[in-house]
């Protein structure tokens, strides 16, 4: 159970990754590595700001700001300096490593009390507990869920708004038809610009929570999180079965937190622990592959008909 | 050619002769040539001139590769040009960005899926056109007024598609896109309004129906357009001027009285005339070579 209450928590955190995933895969379609650099950009400057006796709250915001910077950074190299895209998140990332070295100034930060989840946590005395059942639930894993939860539907809600706003349409529609919506006046470059940098802020914030949760940031911390990402994505679609706005939101939270509690079965199962980023990328794969096969089968299949 | 007709016949001149902004399109002298100094190099434009008077309607004909689509991209801004200027409404547009200019103009593409994003809703769609050229902030896209006056727009296209404002625009036909695509192109009226072979890729009861809408709008709005076609029928019968191009230049400019006679037969006559004038050349040039090489 306290697997399964870990893996969710996991789950809940990484739904800002994979909204972030969701408004560069799937709303700007640009294919953006930057996200491995900047979750751990993310959780680098708000660990380094809590140690420094910073209020969380402030210090998860800042977080978000250099996950922006990072991102913009990544849309400025490929749409005004062409290059293209996977290179340019490569190369961000890439340069993050150091970045976020040069934030923590060393490879792992440890976290003091004060942080967002311990402030949740901090609600309810350590030994409380709910049963349901057989089970047993912790009253502060309890909280920490609803305040993830919380800050997950607010961001999830103002992603909705946001994609119904002209500015939202025309975004929705960079990714869509760029040659129609220049023709209709919308300068692409800097609209790619602007929601890669929306993008990689959820991710920071992600990263954020990430670090306040376990309780330490750690600069290998980022590694394989975009494929994660693409996962979670793919995940939610096939649950809402639809490409609508509102429920792809959904959908991408939802299929964080169903991979995180499937991966923790898996591993419950005997799954090894080390072979887990060759298994997600195996799915990923296979899930942007499967349905070209079976489009093809089914053309086949109904030629011969 | 055009410039100095309207020196002595245009109507706005001022005293100087200089014109007056009654032209809405002064094109002067641009050339463009794709991949300078490799084997590709193609001279797409290579020096054209052209005014366009406020309100005109002007079909653009000519063979493949004579430039009219290449004419069309470059006054939209798809690229800049190498020499010459454009101007639009009196202002020097030469090096504005593609969307910059859209602050202006008009597009219906020949690609019916290039207008439109299919997988947003055809009241999206709409919304998007209604802010063509304008600065977009984060107010609230679609109301339901909004949607009650796209709703007539659609019902007057008379179409049958009113009922679909809220389904993704991917699921409708070609045909249909391309009448969405006109009334997105004109929601805004676009100073300048530009039809790229845009019923070239539909079935001929399409094509006709997005030509009568064309035309119905072009009328009501009195827009100044640039219409590119392959029908002899539409350059024949639509319009107030036409002009041929041939080898990135305009070979003839045709209008008023002379264009309103014009049938699909002198047009295919005046195609012969360059088929033969290239054909021409051509032995020309093989019996040069013999000759030198």
């Amino acid at each position: 159970m306290t697997l399964l209450v870990g893996a969710f928590t996991m789950g809940l955190v990484l739904s800002l990754l994979a909204l972030g995933v969701l408004i560069s895969f799937r709303i700007l379609t640009f294919r953006d590595l930057t996200v491995d650099g900047s979750i751990t950009l993310g959780g680098s400057m708000a660990a380094i700001l809590i140690v420094n006796g910073v209020n969380p709250w402030l210090a998860t915001a800042a977080a978000c700001l250099a996950g922006a910077a990072a991102g913009a950074t990544t849309g400025v190299l490929a749409t005004r300096c062409g290059i293209n895209g996977l290179l340019a998140g490569i190369l961000v990332m890439t340069a993050l490593y150091s970045v976020n070295l040069r934030v923590m100034g060393r490879a792992n930060l440890p976290l003091p009390e004060h942080t967002i989840v311990e402030q949740a946590a901090s609600l309810a005395s350590p030994g409380a507990s709910w049963s349901i059942g057989r089970w047993d639930l912790p009253v502060q894993d309890v909280l920490v869920d609803v305040t993830m939860a919380g800050i997950i539907a607010l961001v999830g809600a103002a992603m909705y708004a946001f994609f119904r706003t002209n500015l939202g349409l025309a975004m929705r529609a960079v990714g869509d038809n760029e040659q129609m919506i220049r023709a209709l006046g919308v300068d692409t470059g800097w609209m790619t610009t602007f929601g890669l940098a929306l993008s990689n802020a959820l991710v920071a914030l992600a990263g954020a929570l990430l670090v306040q949760y376990q309780g330490f940031a750690d600069v290998q911390m980022g590694i394989g999180m975009v494929v994660w990402g693409f996962a979670s994505v793919i995940i939610g679609e096939s649950l809402v079965g639809s490409r609508q706005v509102g429920l792809l939101i959904v959908g991408a939270v939802m299929g964080s937190i169903l991979f995180r509690l499937l991966v923790a079965i898996a591993l419950r199962w005997g799954l090894n622990a080390n072979d887990l980023k060759l298994v997600t990328a195996l799915f990923v794969f296979a899930a942007l592959v499967l349905p070209n096969v079976l489009g093809k089968l089914q053309a086949q299949r109904s030629r011969k008909l | 050619m055009s410039w100095e007709n309207y020196k002595h016949k245009g109507p706005g001149n001022c005293k100087d002769g200089r014109p007056r902004l009654n032209f809405m399109l002064n094109i002067h002298d641009i050339a463009k040539t794709f991949h300078p100094g490799t084997a590709n190099e193609v001279r797409a434009l290579q020096g054209v001139d052209l005014t366009i008077d406020d309100g005109s309607f002007v079909i653009v004909i000519g063979t493949n590769g004579s430039g009219k689509s290449t004419l069309l991209n470059a006054v939209a801004g798809s690229f800049l040009v190498d020499r010459g200027r454009i101007e639009l409404r009196g202002r020097d547009v030469t090096r504005w960005p593609e969307h910059r200019r859209a602050q202006l103009i008009g597009r219906v593409f020949q690609n019916p899926f290039a207008g439109t994003a299919p997988s947003m809703t055809v009241a999206e769609n709409l919304a998007m056109a209604g802010k063509r050229g304008q600065v977009r902030g984060l107010g609230r896209a679609l109301s339901s007024s909004m949607k009650a006056t796209f709703h007539d727009d659609i019902r007057h296209m008379g179409l049958g598609l009113e009922g679909r404002l809220d389904n993704a625009i991917g699921s409708l036909s070609g045909g249909q896109r391309q009448s969405i695509t006109l009334l997105m192109a004109t929601l805004r009226k676009p100073d300048l309004l530009l039809l790229d072979e845009h019923t070239a890729a539909l079935d001929p009861k399409s094509a006709d129906q997005v030509i009568r809408l064309t035309d119905e709008v072009i009328r009501r709005d009195r827009l100044t357009t640039l219409m590119v076609t392959h029908s002899m029928h539409q350059a024949a019968h639509l319009g107030d001027r036409l002009i041929m191009m041939v080898r990135g230049r305009v070979l003839h400019d045709i209008r008023g009285v002379e264009k309103q006679r014009l049938t699909p037969e002198d047009l295919l006559a005046r195609f012969e005339e360059v088929r033969r004038a290239e054909l021409l050349d051509e032995t020309a040039a093989e019996m040069l070579r013999r000759q030198y090489v």
